[in-house]
């Protein structure tokens, strides 16, 4: 390494050191072209586009455009009593700009989001505003209306001066900012987000439980079963693991209907009355089943893949040792196979959590995941800065469920069948 | 899994609730898929066992809603069917092509940043697909590419390259890159290398992943849902119509032709993972 001892040269008479650095670089500039296109491509279709739907989460530049004149007369109001003159002179400026370019429609929508009420007075000014004579604006819009007399309004635009909120975060959250700038809860009856956030947990939580408990028996057999017979059942477990998901939801309305096959069999074996047919779909019950069935596969696979490496003399020797198969199992089959129950788990989970396609189709009303009420806002209410901040809350809650499986598993372990 | 002959008693019966239970799991694993077959050649309109089908009367069966499917009026399975393979198809290629050249450079030992890297070229696949939906949906319309063949394609090469590039970095970690260097010193250039040396030996985890990349594009219905116009329904589409508004017996029919392309593509990926292991001198 020291300059003083002699310098190992090339033919070409450069240190070894140097040309050695070099060849590494351009080894490295070519290994990174190599990866460049894919890497390009996704970064501008795929990580903008997720940086694009932060920015749409918290983008509130919409009503601080329309009110420029009002919001800049608002920064000396004290925002305690009803503003002054100049104030009610820039929203009338302001207001008759966006009559003109018949845009006061979407202020009255905008504003209304943020205070019930706004959306008839708006109209009223429009009408009245045509007539107003100049000076003394104070005066000739409050007489539209006792509501712009009304402090909590002009509070309630003020909030809106902000090019940028998290109030979309908030109701996600069934939260709101009040008059007062608090943070605070909905009315109880109206937090549909919370519970649903709560159901996706639940179900996610569940579906992994029920996975694993269905999962492990079967990998075991798998595992240690003749390779002639192992192969075999595995097609059990691969077959499904293809077909399309659609086909196996199908599959799954067709089985729990009312007049289905399984509500068929119920009645065959007298289990239940022919007119007192259970609903099984349209629930949670059918989200619970057809999402059990169609996410075991990929709790299967992870930990047969481990279970395959557990040599079944280590049992044997449990059993030599004196203990019960039980004990053996508990104390020395069973930690062995944690590494693949951490990765079956938190795959499941993963994909538990931000399913869309089967709890839609056999949910119903109580079976819906939160990804159905981000749909909801994409194609329905056309809320997309909505959808958005609930996308990136179900997003960050993935991440860290992805941190942790990387910590535990190591996202090179990912085994595909 | 016979027992030896001394196995106590309530080990016997312990060891046989276990063989139930796993048999249990396994017909809730696989009986499902079978009940779309026989449902798919009832003679009637109902989705359930008619009473002819139980007694197993040739008359409760028919081909009607296999007709259907193929020469049914206004029948929008043709058209999905069509796009669904054109899609699919360019987006397989598109996904091998960028995911393969990845792969190899992120096997490299220079590749410098690989875990940032490599979290970035799968995250697609880590993401929520509603979440992925609603991201490329924001880009499609922006570039004017919604409601095109051309968005849907580009959407699904986003989807697929993750699983090319496992696949075939997993089939690369097993590679002797003595080999290359052989050909290297014998005069060969890289391209040339790549072709005649590295390709053929890492086709079976190229062709899987182009498998899992089909299958992924051929099945995709959560981010079609945003990015389609009528003119480039899907068959995943379709169903998803179908399944929606009124489960008709063709959707039966439609899924068991499903079914029977994903038992061909079971048995290829299976075929070639075996390949692939023993190419790897992964022998069991």
């Amino acid at each position: 390494m020291s300059s003083e001892s002699q310098q190992i040269l090339t033919t070409d008479g450069i240190p070894l050191e140097v040309s050695l650095k070099k060849a590494e670089r351009r080894n490295k500039i070519k290994a990174f072209l190599l990866v460049a296109p894919l890497l390009l491509f996704l970064i501008i279709t795929y990580v903008f586009p997720i940086g694009d739907m932060l920015m749409r989460s918290v983008d509130d530049k919409m009503v601080t455009e329309m009110l420029p004149k009002t919001f800049k007369a608002m920064e000396k109001w004290n925002g305690k009593e009803l503003p002054e003159e100049e104030v009610f002179e820039a929203f009338y400026l302001d207001f008759r700009q966006l009559v003109d370019e018949k845009r006061e429609g979407k202020l009255s929508t905008q504003l209304n989001y943020t205070k019930n009420g706004f959306k008839s007075i708006i109209k009223k000014l429009r009408r009245k505003s045509k007539n107003f004579e100049e000076g003394n604006y104070k005066e000739q819009i409050m007489a539209v209306h006792k509501r712009w007399a009304d402090v909590e309004y002009w509070k309630a635009i003020k909030r809106r001066a902000p090019a940028f909120t998290g109030q979309k975060y908030l109701k996600g959250m069934d939260m709101y900012k009040n008059e007062n700038g608090e943070i605070v809860s909905v009315e109880e009856d109206r937090r549909i987000h919370r519970i649903l956030w709560l159901r996706t947990l639940e179900i996610a939580f569940f579906v992994t439980l029920f996975c694993f408990l269905m999962a492990y028996p079967i990998a075991h057999l798998l595992a240690t079963l003749p390779m002639k017979y192992s192969n075999l059942l595995m097609i059990c477990v691969l077959l499904p693991f293809w077909t399309s998901l659609l086909v196996r939801t199908a599959s799954w309305m067709i089985l729990l209907q009312q007049q289905g096959v399984v509500n068929d069999l119920f009645v065959g074996i007298g289990l239940v009355a022919d007119d007192a047919r259970p609903q099984m779909m349209y629930n949670k019950t059918g989200t619970y089943v057809a999402m059990t069935q169609i996410l075991l596969p990929f709790m299967v696979l992870p930990l047969y893949s481990v279970m395959k490496t557990i040599s079944p003399s280590l049992m044997r020797a449990g059993k030599s040792l004196g203990g019960t198969p039980i004990v053996a199992f508990w104390k020395v089959y069973f930690p062995l196979t944690i590494p693949g129950i951490g990765a079956g788990c938190l795959l499941c989970f993963i994909l538990a959590i931000g399913y869309y396609i089967t709890p839609a189709l056999v949910g119903g009303a109580s079976g819906t995941l939160i990804s159905n009420q981000i749909a909801f806002h994409m194609k329905s209410t056309l809320d997309w800065s909505f959808a958005s901040a609930m996308g990136l809350m179900l997003l960050s809650g993935v991440l860290a469920i992805y941190w942790v499986y990387n910590k535990l598993v190591g996202i090179d372990n990912i085994k595909l069948g | 899994m016979a027992l030896p002959k001394h196995t106590e008693l309530h080990y016997r019966i312990w060891h046989y609730f276990y063989l139930f239970i796993c048999g249990s799991v396994f017909f809730f694993l696989i009986a499902p898929l079978f009940v779309i077959f026989p449902l798919s050649f009832n003679a009637e309109e109902f989705l359930s066992f008619s009473d002819g089908m139980k007694s197993l009367d040739p008359d409760a069966f028919s081909l009607r809603w296999y007709k259907d499917m193929i020469y049914g009026t206004k029948n929008p399975w043709g058209l999905a069917a069509k796009n669904s393979f054109i899609i699919a198809i360019f987006a397989t290629i598109g996904s091998v092509l960028l995911g393969t050249v990845a792969a190899l450079g992120l096997s490299s030992r220079h590749m410098p940043y690989k875990g940032i890297i490599m979290a970035i070229l799968i995250s697609p696949m880590i993401v929520p697909l509603i979440i992925s939906g609603v991201a490329i949906f924001f880009f499609m319309a922006k570039a004017g590419l919604a409601a095109t063949h051309t968005g849907i394609v580009l959407a699904h090469i986003i989807l697929g390259t993750p699983f090319v590039v496992i696949t075939v970095t997993a089939t690369l970690s097993g590679f002797d890159h003595s080999v290359t260097r052989a050909a290297a010193s014998l005069g060969s250039n890289p391209v040339n290398t790549f072709m005649k040396i590295t390709l053929p030996l890492i086709l079976p985890g190229v062709i899987s992943g182009g498998l899992f990349a089909f299958v992924t594009s051929f099945d995709e219905v959560v981010v079609v849902l945003f990015l389609a116009g009528l003119e480039n329904t899907t068959i995943p589409i379709q169903m998803w119509t179908g399944l929606r508004e009124q489960l008709s017996p063709t959707i039966l029919a439609v899924a068991t032709c499903l079914i029977i392309l994903s038992t061909l593509i079971l048995v290829t990926a299976e075929l070639l993972r075996r390949r692939s292991e023993r190419l790897r001198g992964i022998n069991r």
